[in-house]
């Protein structure tokens, strides 16, 4: 055959044929689409739609739901209050609860406390430590590179996971910035030393110290650890308790400690802190080095 | 078929450790440690439940006293390792860097033996008297996994075995207690692989020996002539010693997905078990020592010690003379699968073959850089994964494509990383990924 185009002898009949086929096949498989899409509609609720809209859209999992649109389904479904979202403001809850017509539900917000203050220049280190910067990597080879079991690693698990970015890692110490924190607990799940507690977002005063060891054993290992003397339960039985060798605040108590507290107490090594002065702390080492 | 010329077995897979630094230790004699003052007997060192103690705080014990007894099937019973004064029940430093429980000796220096266990004619023993013995007497692996043998030597029911393997490839380099071992006690170490046999009723027994070891393989050759024990020479390849390459190598079998080797009929036990199941049965003696090679380039006497159990590292290292310069890490095991230790205090256990100092330069870790596709990892992998698919995966946190691609197989021999061109901590990778896999199923 000829390759020149212009000597090709074009089957018009042919063509026709095909063009007429595509298009009739398009038609029916197009019929065929469309009557199945309209006898087989599944009618979802527009109302969950309306919620997801409202919702951050953060998929934090704080509420204990998959993500966004599974807390939608089930506020919708009433087995939620649309205030269990630890991320919306008061305004966005009653946006939801407005629009469903049902009650706000309690609203008890959260954060995350990372009890423990042994950074890199407060407390010791067994091993060099090479592997992989994952604090779970590091748990494998031999329990980690910290002389304290119970210790922050410092590698980062947390504040990778973190869907806002609240978690900072100075000097090897994980810190949080409560402005930014919703409590949602994803760090608390993906710590392997069990570091992060979840506490109501009222309390500002922690101990941060996780060991549950003797305080001269904590002492050999770290020097920003609670050494259990019981100080503060002394000048206040009301706020803290005592449990093996750990100080603890009674986050449940009626009234709970505040800056003047922690001036009253004096701290020996000063475990017990506020976020914000256990965020400077760690970054006060870094200046003196 | 001439000695030189004849074909060894192996697997697939593997690699050749450059230096073997088996040279450093091969050829000297075991030497028995003398006494010491203290002794820390580790109760977690087997797989399973640890054992429960039996005495308290202030008892005199005697030597091969049972100190602990075996908590349900799966454990074993501990042995003091000396006479003496239980002076603490509490932490040690363990071997897996976490403090682990341990019974602490004060030994008397009169090594007074307690009553031991009348010797038994293995020949004419009933099979289940003989498992007895060993559960009683606390015999474990001694190659490294520990498990305890007299569960290993009752196979279910179900499970057909026909096979019995002796592990003396000791394919770890800078290892040579077990060619020591070999050398020194063959004639045990056969006797130990025919009671074996009669206790699982197999009469299939090979040894499989590396052919680095060709003085071994010789000597046992000449004592299991006109016995039903097979020596089976094997390629250098590591990780030869591993049990289901062994399995693969010599009985041409391949051991199924998250099997055991007795779904291939197969049980595989160590030499030096085999040596100990010898003195349990025919002497009556409890597992209470061992022989460690304590080696590396900077150990001054590097060689062998029979040393008992609950020895600190400490005092190994002393016996070896110490070292010409500050070590860069101190292993337990071999150089391929060992496990860094962070104490001196650390004692050593049934399963502990060795203890390796590495110098600086040797334990330097490169720099991980990004995977380069050479697929060397691959060709490496004896268990057939492709390992840098599953590194990317499980960098990721895509658990389910890591588990897809049997994850879970992986024996971390160590082979991947080792060939490793860009450095990458595999074998890291693949324990997180394990560990993960493992909680996520409970």
């Amino acid at each position: 055959m000829d390759i020149m185009l212009g000597t090709v002898a074009v089957d018009w009949k042919l063509v026709a044929a095909a063009v007429a086929l595509m298009a009739g096949g398009g038609l029916l498989l197009g019929l065929i689409i469309g009557v199945v899409a309209r006898c087989f509609r599944v009618v979802g609720d527009s109302r969950v739609d309306l919620v997801t809209e409202l919702l951050p859209g953060a998929n934090c999992g704080g509420c204990g739901k998959a993500g966004c649109r599974d807390f939608a389904k089930s506020v919708v479904s009433g087995e939620n209050p649309p205030g269990k979202c630890p991320v919306s403001t008061r305004e966005q809850v009653s946006a939801i609860a407005l629009a469903l017509g049902v009650e706000v539900g309690e609203i008890v917000p959260k954060k995350a406390v990372v009890r423990c203050s042994g950074n890199l220049f407060t407390s010791d280190r067994v091993a060099y430590y090479k592997g992989i910067n994952k604090c779970s990597s590091a748990m494998l080879v031999g329990g980690g590179p910290k002389l304290c079991r119970y210790g922050c690693l410092g590698m980062g698990d947390c504040a990778r996971k973190c869907p806002f970015g609240a978690i900072e890692i100075i000097n090897n110490l994980a810190v949080i910035h409560e402005e930014l924190c919703i409590g949602c607990g994803r760090c608390a799940a993906v710590c392997p030393r069990g570091v992060i507690a979840i506490v109501p977002a009222a309390a500002h005063v922690h101990v941060f110290c996780n060991s549950p060891e003797k305080g001269a054993q904590k002492r050999q290992v770290c020097r920003s650890a609670c050494l259990g003397c019981g100080k503060c339960v002394r000048k206040d039985p009301e706020k803290f308790e005592l449990t093996a060798g750990l100080a603890k605040v009674k986050y449940d108590a009626a009234e709970l400690p505040d800056m003047e507290t922690i001036e009253a107490v004096g701290c020996p090594t000063g475990a017990l802190a506020t976020t914000e002065r256990h965020r400077l702390a760690a970054k006060k080492e870094a200046a003196v080095k | 078929m001439n000695k030189s010329s004849r074909d060894v077995m192996t697997f697939k897979g593997g690699i050749h450790p450059a230096d073997s630094g088996k040279v450093l230790s091969e050829n000297r004699p075991t030497l028995t440690a003398p006494l010491l003052e203290r002794y820390q007997v580790l109760l977690c060192e087997n797989v399973g439940k640890p054992p429960k103690p039996v005495v308290n705080v202030g008892d005199q014990v005697g030597k091969y006293q049972l100190i602990a007894a075996a908590d349900g099937f799966v454990s074993a019973n501990l042995h003091a390792p000396t006479s003496g004064k239980v002076v603490k029940i509490g932490e040690v430093p363990g071997p897996m860097g976490i403090p682990a429980p341990a019974i602490e000796i004060e030994a008397d220096g009169e090594d007074r033996a307690a009553e031991l266990f009348p010797p038994l004619n293995w020949e004419t023993a009933d099979p289940k008297e003989l498992v007895k013995r060993i559960a009683d007497c606390g015999l474990v692996g001694m190659g490294g996994a520990s498990f305890p043998s007299h569960v290993k030597l009752s196979p279910p029911p179900d499970k057909k075995v026909d096979t019995l393997i002796l592990n003396g490839a000791e394919c770890e380099p800078f290892l040579t207690a077990d060619h020591r071992l070999m050398l020194e006690r063959p004639r045990d170490v056969i006797t130990g692989a025919r009671i074996m046999a009669r206790i699982l009723n197999v009469a299939n027994i090979n040894i499989g020996i590396e052919i680095n070891k060709r003085d071994a393989v010789e000597s046992l050759e000449t004592l299991a002539e006109g016995t039903n024990v097979k020596i089976i020479p094997l390629k250098v390849r590591y990780p030869q010693g591993s049990e289901k390459h062994l399995i693969q190598a010599i009985a041409g079998r391949e051991v199924p997905s998250g099997g055991l080797p007795a779904d291939a009929g197969c049980v595989v036990q160590n030499v030096a078990t085999a040596a100990a199941c010898t003195d349990a049965v025919m002497k009556g003696l409890p597992l209470v020592e061992r022989i460690v090679t304590v080696t590396g380039e900077i150990v001054c006497r590097p060689g062998n010690w029979k040393l008992r159990i609950g020895t600190p590292l400490l005092e190994a290292l002393r016996l070896a003379g110490g070292v010409t310069e500050e070590p860069g890490k101190i292993l337990f095991g071999g150089p391929m699968m060992g496990f860094a230790q962070r104490s001196l205090g650390v004692p050593i256990a049934k399963n502990t073959s060795g203890i390796l100092l590495l110098t600086r330069e040797e334990a330097l870790r490169h720099r991980a850089t990004s995977c380069i596709r050479c697929g060397r990892c691959v060709q490496g992998c004896p268990m057939h994964l492709s390992s840098c698919l599953l590194a990317t995966a499980i960098e990721n946190g895509r658990w389910d494509l890591a588990q897809q691609n049997h994850v879970m197989d992986c024996i971390e021999c160590g082979s991947c990383a080792y060939v490793c061109p860009a450095h990458r901590p595999l074998v890291q990778l693949m324990r997180s990924a394990k560990m993960e896999l493992r909680k996520r199923k409970k």
